[in-house]
């Protein structure tokens, strides 16, 4: 379980750990799409061979194949890239795996736009939300290799259906170490006058933008990490936006139905503040490197601190007083 | 209303006979009509034209023991075309697994039997199905579980419509198993009740399958192509898979609403239940059939006491 210091990918730790796991679970199997090697499904496969299957281009039939995999005890890792996952083979991860309870996961990599060159029909941004929608799924979407690698040791330990997001890129970590466990939201910054709530690789983003807004504009932002966004730790968000009354969010995701909406549906049922987004409108992603797409639609650190400050003027005038909120108790 | 005794199970020997097993299945062909019936909604037609190879499977090719429906050896069924869940509900009831009274919560709020086969609800029930085309994939992966298992008898028997074989997740499956052959593979039989209608028309209208046992000899199934409603080729279709060092296919010819005169062969009713009258008509054909089936099995039946005691068992 080595921790990384460097920039890597988040992909990079699904194949460790997938190969950690495989080590101490026999029980554990991994399918792919005749993509392993971008998943990094292919260091499982390499030294746990009878417990590989590469089912070819032919996500549906790996998804219900780990159907019955799970339905006669294995625990399956089926990886392919993240619109495969979650677009193609939706209504098989649906019946077969969400439906049945099925203790599958699901490791979509390539997710967003950081993927690349290879353009909008490879570039996933809406899977956060059909995966969110798909009853009993949960998702989620590490910050960095550290994490990731938690995360999924962490997919190990539990038996809900899981569909886990990760990158192309290499990224800064934004974790010293392993974390000893995996929480749905950790506060990575505190501050009392705006939270940034942020996922993936948005996070170290989140984290610089903080930077940004107190060098610049001497402004205290709280960052939190969202790495399990369904089910969502809504006390913790509660916590923060009850001290700093404002939020923006950020995700490599439309803003749509993805965090920004899992925040939305917290803050709407039980404190009420504004909640700005950062990440894709009604827009597919375009062809160029993975950093020219981010800044391209501004899924950037400054992106994130624009329209932090956007949100810091308009704070007095769209918030009101929490109705549930301190100053009432 | 006949009500045989439930059957011993196949693991346990003695085998019922092909007239026993033709018998059978108008018992669960009755069954249909019935949970039909009273649920006023379902598939009717499509349980009936599968009724003979449900029969032959749970009656005498699986292995399978209702007492105990986690056994780890046992042979696993998977309804692809799990429209036709109602003859699997009427099996699995008759075996055991719940009690007949159960068949008549078909479809309703709370009840154990929901419209498509549920695994977490209805004992006897693998895996999930309904949304076609899905079945042989999770019939494959079971297959490989097992072979992983190191166990060596259990074989996956998946049962497939031609709506089934409409989807293109079939042929992925397809194309996958005989891939896998010496993973698990070569445990996997698919059994295609090709009864050439659907909802909107027959399948050479809507969608044409063609020839079903080329296409897959041509992916590299061990097939065969058999009256679907002949027990006998039935049985021994499914019988000569145990063995084989490749996936089997057995296409089966059959009419959608067997055993029915007013619905076999004919268009309109999928997914339609039966009028109390259409109801009436239907047990009561299927009853005459079934008190036939019995007059012959019991004259057989004696004939055979007779060659026994007469001849010591000894034919000369």
């Amino acid at each position: 379980m080595a921790a990384v210091a460097e920039p890597t990918a988040t992909r990079q730790a699904y194949g460790k750990a997938l190969v950690e796991l495989g080590a101490e679970h026999s029980d554990v199997v991994a399918l792919d799409a005749d993509l392993s090697v971008s998943t990094q499904a292919a260091k499982f496969g390499k030294e746990y061979p009878d417990r590989f299957f590469n089912v070819g281009a032919a996500e549906a039939n790996m998804m219900s194949m780990a159907c019955g995999l799970a339905a006669t005890g294995k625990v399956p890792y089926c990886s392919t890239f993240a619109i495969f996952a979650s677009g193609r083979a939706y209504d098989q991860v649906r019946l077969g795996i969400a439906h049945n309870e099925l203790k599958v996961r699901i490791g979509a990599s390539h997710g967003g736009v950081s993927l690349g060159e290879d353009g909008a029909s490879h570039q996933m941004i809406e899977d956060i939300a059909l995966m969110r929608a798909m009853p009993r799924m949960q998702v989620i979407v590490p910050a960095d290799y550290n994490q990731a690698y938690r995360a999924v040791l962490h997919s190990y330990e539990h038996d809900e259906p899981m569909y886990l997001r990760f990158g192309r890129p290499a990224t800064p970590v934004v974790y010293d170490d392993v974390p000893e466990q995996l929480n749905s939201v950790d506060v990575l910054r505190e501050g009392r006058d705006i939270t940034l709530i942020a996922t993936g690789h948005m996070v170290w983003r989140a984290l610089e933008a903080a930077e940004s807004l107190e060098k610049e504009d001497g402004v205290e932002a709280e960052v939190l990490n969202v790495a399990i966004i369904k089910p969502i730790d809504s006390q913790v968000v509660i916590e923060s936006l009850a001290k700093t009354g404002v939020a923006v969010t950020a995700e490599e995701h439309r803003t749509v139905g993805g965090l920004a909406d899992a925040v939305r549906e917290v803050t709407a049922e039980q404190h009420p503040v504004p909640v700005f987004a950062v990440g894709m409108g009604d827009e597919f992603g375009v062809s160029g490197t993975g950093e020219a797409c981010m800044e391209h639609f501004g899924l950037t650190s400054r992106g994130i601190a624009d329209r932090a400050r956007e949100a810091l003027v308009l704070k007095p005038i769209v918030s009101h007083p929490p109705l549930h909120g301190p100053e009432w108790t | 209303m006949p009500d045989p005794k439930p059957p011993p199970s196949p693991i346990e020997g003695d085998l019922p006979s092909i007239r026993q097993l033709e018998r059978w299945a108008t018992v669960l062909r009755m069954d249909c009509v019935r949970m039909l019936a009273v649920a006023k909604s379902g598939h009717l037609d499509s349980s009936l034209s599968a009724a003979d190879v449900v029969t032959a499977l749970y009656h005498r090719v699986l292995r399978h023991d209702p007492t105990n429906p986690d056994w780890q050896e046992r042979d696993r069924f998977v309804l692809s075309k799990g429209h036709a869940a109602p003859i699997q509900y009427a099996a699995l009831a008759r075996y055991g697994y719940f009690p007949l009274e159960d068949l008549m919560g078909l479809r309703k709020i709370g009840a154990q039997l929901q419209g498509h086969p549920d695994m977490n609800r209805t004992p006897g029930v693998e895996v999930s199905t309904g949304s076609l085309g899905q079945g042989l994939s999770m019939a494959l992966g079971i297959a490989l579980a097992l072979q992983l298992d190191g166990m060596e008898d259990p074989r996956v028997w998946a049962l497939l419509s031609d709506g089934d074989c409409q989807e293109g997740q079939t042929w992925e499956a397809a194309t996958a198993a005989p891939h896998f052959a010496d993973r698990g593979g070569s445990r996997l039989c698919a059994i295609v009740d090709y009864n050439h209608l659907q909802t909107d028309g027959t399948t050479e209208e809507v969608m044409d399958i063609g020839d079903m046992a080329a296409k897959f000899s041509g992916f590299g199934w061990d097939t065969v192509e058999i009256d679907g409603h002949d027990m006998v080729a039935v049985v021994e279709a499914l019988e000569r898979t145990r063995g084989l060092d490749r996936p089997a296919a057995i296409v089966c010819q059959t009419k959608k609403g067997r055993g029915v005169s007013s619905m076999e062969g004919r268009f309109g009713f999928h997914g339609k239940p039966p009028s109390p009258e259409q109801a009436e008509e239907a047990l009561t054909e299927l009853e005459e059939l079934f008190e036939r089936q019995t007059e012959e099995l019991e004259k057989a039946t004696g004939e055979l006491a007779a060659i026994t005691d007469d001849g010591d068992g000894d034919e000369s």
